[in-house]
């Protein structure tokens, strides 16, 4: 039992700081990226790194309340991806 | 007790697969040189290496908690919605130039994401001429 969750406890620890760094290196890409979309794609995947991060602190934590938010973060980016890409299409959001 | 021995070395598994599958996607959209080829890389993060995050808080909540709905929940919402935002911006990569042409179709039709009634054209000129 012992050595099971001392294994659980470093890939935790492991998992943050690669998900961690990963949101780093997306970071990078929004500010070097060449054209919109690098951009675009480059701040989607941060969301997505956020909902990884909330999800492994409410592992960490054992507690159940981060949940929600990361459920309305998921709705909130994929809406904000969906917006800036239609900005680029048609020089609109709403028609 | 070995069931549970067995459930924390599965979500150890799950964690380090997430963890491996975010840091691949996070290097591909950092070295790639192409617009699309670099959306290639992070819609693995999206699917894979989220969903493997989830999977070891449904697992960990499930045998040491009190069940797991809202990962599930989570979990759907990002399969779903995943596919349509690359889908969106594989558009804009086509609008903004920055692809390879796509070929051209046979008995001149356009592709779909060009085929813009005329008073949409007149809102995207400026954009496409700029890039």
């Amino acid at each position: 039992m012992t050595l099971a969750t001392d294994l659980m406890n470093y890939a935790l620890v492991l998992a943050f700081v690669v998900v961690g760094l990963c949101q780093l290196m997306a970071m990078v890409r929004v500010v070097i990226g060449p054209g919109t979309a690098d951009r675009i794609l480059a701040l989607d995947t941060m969301v997505i790194n956020a909902i990884g991060l909330i999800v492994l602190m409410g592992l960490a934590q054992g507690t159940r309340i981060y949940f929600e938010a990361s459920l309305i973060i998921a709705m909130l980016g994929f809406v904000s991806t969906v917006a800036y890409a239609r900005f680029v299409l048609r020089g609109d959001i709403i028609e | 007790m070995t069931y549970e021995i067995v459930a924390l070395y599965a979500v150890t598994f799950c964690l380090v697969v997430g963890s491996i599958f975010t840091l691949v996607g996070a290097i591909g959209l950092l070295k790639f040189n192409d617009g699309m080829t670099r959306l290639h890389a992070p819609t693995k993060v999206g699917t894979v290496g989220v969903g493997a995050l989830l999977l070891a808080s449904i697992i960990y909540n499930g045998v040491f908690g009190e069940g797991a709905v809202q990962e599930l929940l989570i979990m759907g919402f990002l399969f779903v919605t995943a596919p349509i935002s690359a889908h969106f911006i594989a558009k804009v990569n086509m609008h903004r130039g920055t692809c390879d042409t796509p070929p051209e179709l046979p008995e001149d039709e356009q592709w779909a994401t060009f085929d813009l009634p005329a008073s949409d054209q007149e809102l995207t000129k400026p954009l496409l001429s700029e890039s």
